[in-house]
């Protein structure tokens, strides 16, 4: 957590990232994938690692290390784009009807705010998810996680240049990752 | 379950002649438990890759059907495969997943297993068992036959199984494209890090027929096509060397395995492909070059995916990877995705295909998102017992495929089926369920093991 010596410029400022947060989620949920793009940087990167179980003292090898090793998710604002492009196709069976999908955002940690929570340019955040994702008929999967992202100020608005997905699951239970976390 | 099926029934289920195989093999689970003893206790599986375990301690836990071995590299350097399973009472004697260890402890009682699978620790083993147990008797249960093909690690838990080598038989030229370098170097590759492990709701079939050569399903992609993803950001790859090439499905019935690829003219030249980057474009036509200067005739021969039956699968180029449909139920698949480099190219290269890799492949991929969902549904609508009445329809190509095949001078082995014009065929999956059916059917290997009598070689079913 930033240290607050300005608490209530943190308070805002934290209030202001959550409604960022749930306004992003509302986008994703309602699928409205073009405009959930324009959210992100130009320079964004997106990394989901895989997640090792590992012997005690050897933590640091739990995740699969980005820009290294085969990830769930490893790229930026191009290949997120044409997965975008991928669900407006129409013809992208894996969303095909669409599934219906419901992000819960919660624990919401500030961890840093430049230069100052008072006036920001960046935020980097933590916070928890629940995704669910039901389709077809009876199809269900439920994916929890811990997420931090770094947000930047640009023309007045927050956009996310940095998203790292923590998932709690080692085989992935799901047959696919075709929504956004 | 309604029916419970006697050996000489299964191949009723695979109908050779008329091009049809029964839903039941894919959904009934009594033939699913006769597998695991028929299959998966009998055939070769891929375990994977040397290196994956470089260093003496060296353990990567895998699958072999339903069970958890260890893959382990003792500290003399030998490779070795055990069943992940304590021999006092059972528990599994390793839950990670990889890593490197003198000893497997188990936590339930605390025997100790060696490297090299020897039992050397036993608590109380002066008081409790009066230093009577003969620690030599049980040591962890290690598969019978092993081998490292090119770096490869295979196992059978069938000690009468015929070497590697002729299990695979002629098919020997197709593997070799996955495991060697893209120059040809003998052997060249290495695992990137991270093994893709993920639930597939299939029966492990779906992918592994899939993979023998489907080229059939291509409205399965049509909207990673129309996105692009290829190395070129074009199409899912770069398939400017398949220009004027001949399209061969090529399986081999007595064994099961089978592949699709591509055969270019007799007077094809290396093209320039992967253009977006000097570096990477460079490193792939010098290695196309190599490769043609090294191999001759073969280098026309160009890999597309295939299936080493049972369930091991693999992209020979583009992009590279073993996939094993480990089975898990009728109903359900737990895939393992590896992906292969050449270990000798430029870390610019090894970067630019771990990214096409992650975009193609597995259940992030845009790829292979829409196969999932199609081998999802299609088992699920195959389960009910009006669906389970009738049978797939196989009859593709039926009765056009031939042993003798031969172009510009260049035996092709295998029982081939030339789908240039056609554009598709099923034979492969012919072949593939004619072997599933020996399986199922054969008491032993000497039945199995049909191309030592001459038959089975000529088939085109």
């Amino acid at each position: 957590m930033v240290v607050a010596n300005d608490p209530l410029a943190l308070l805002l400022l934290k209030q202001d990232v959550e409604t960022f947060l749930y306004h992003e989620a509302n986008l994703l949920d309602d699928r409205r994938y073009e405009e959930w793009l324009e959210l992100l940087t130009d320079d964004v990167r997106y990394w989901v690692p895989m997640r090792r179980n590992v012997k005690f003292g050897e933590l640091e090898r739990e995740f699969t290390r980005e820009g290294q090793d085969i990830n769930w998710f490893d790229e930026g604002k191009d290949t997120l784009t044409r997965r975008v492009n991928q669900i407006l196709t129409g013809v992208h069976w894996a969303e095909e009807p669409l599934s219906r999908i419901a992000h819960m955002v919660t624990n919401v940690e500030i961890l840093e705010a430049t230069p100052t929570p008072a006036e920001p340019e960046t935020v980097s955040l933590r916070c928890r998810f629940i995704i669910y994702r039901n389709r077809v008929a009876t199809e269900t999967d439920i994916l929890v996680g811990r997420r931090e992202d770094m947000l930047r100020r640009a023309d007045g608005q927050w956009r996310i240049a940095q998203r790292q997905v923590f998932l709690d699951q080692n085989v992935l239970l799901a047959k696919n990752l075709t929504f956004f976390f | 379950m309604a029916i419970t099926f006697q050996p000489s029934a299964y191949s009723g289920l695979v109908d050779q002649d008329n091009g049809m195989v029964s839903r039941e093999i894919f959904v009934n689970a009594d033939i699913y438990a006769e597998e695991q003893e028929r299959i998966f206790t009998r055939a070769w599986l891929f375990v994977g890759h040397e290196s994956q375990i470089a260093k003496p301690g060296d353990f990567f836990v895998s699958s072999m059907g339903e069970e958890s071995v260890i893959l382990c590299r003792d500290r003399q350097g030998e490779i070795h495969v055990f069943l992940n399973s304590c021999m006092h009472r059972g528990m599994k004697v390793c839950r990670y997943d990889e890593g490197n260890t003198p000893i497997f402890t188990c936590p339930y009682h605390g025997w100790s297993f060696a490297t090299d699978g020897a039992l050397v620790g036993v608590p109380f083993y002066k008081d409790a068992y009066h230093e009577e147990l003969d620690k030599s008797q049980w040591g962890l249960i290690r598969v019978p036959r092993m081998t490292n093909y090119k770096g490869g690690i295979w196992a059978t838990w069938d000690e009468n199984a015929p070497d590697f080598l002729e299990y695979i038989g002629d098919f020997r030229t197709y593997l070799d494209i996955l495991f060697d370098g893209w120059d040809g170097a003998e052997g060249g590759t290495e695992v990137i890090g991270g093994i893709e492990k993920w639930l597939v709701p299939s029966n492990w079939k779906f992918p592994a027929e899939n993979f023998i050569g489907d080229r059939y399903h291509n409205i399965s992609h049509r909207s990673v096509d129309l996105v692009g993803i290829g190395p070129s950001g074009q199409g899912r790859r770069d398939t400017r060397e398949r220009d004027n090439a001949r399209a061969l499905d090529i399986s081999f019935p007595e064994r099961g395995h089978g592949t699709i690829v591509f055969l270019r003219p007799a007077d094809a030249q290396p093209v320039p492909s992967y253009q977006n980057d000097p570096v990477i474009a460079d490193y792939f036509y010098q290695s196309e070059i190599a490769r043609k200067e090294r191999q001759g005739e073969l280098w026309r021969i160009l890999g597309g995916p295939g299936t080493i039956f049972p369930n091991m699968s693999y992209l020979p180029r583009q992009p590279r990877s073993i996939a094993v449909w480990h089975p898990r139920g009728p109903d359900q698949t737990e895939v393992w995705r590896w992906f292969l480099v050449d270990s000798a190219a430029p870390p610019e290269v090894k970067e630019f295909l771990r990214q096409y890799y992650i975009r193609y492949s597995g259940p992030s991929g845009l790829t292979e998102q829409d196969d999932m969902e199609n081998w999802n549904y299609a088992h699920a609508a195959s389960r009910g017992a009006m669906a389970r009445r009738h049978h797939y329809n196989y009859q593709m190509g039926m009765g056009h495929a031939v042993t003798d095949f031969e172009d510009g001078g260049l035996r092709i082995p295998g029982t081939v089926l030339d789908v240039t014009k056609a554009r598709a065929g099923e034979q492969n999956q012919r072949s593939f369920y004619t072997r599933w059916a020996d399986f199922m059917a054969a008491r032993d290997w000497d039945e199995l093991a049909g191309w030592r009598r001459g038959n089975g070689s000529g088939s085109t079913c």
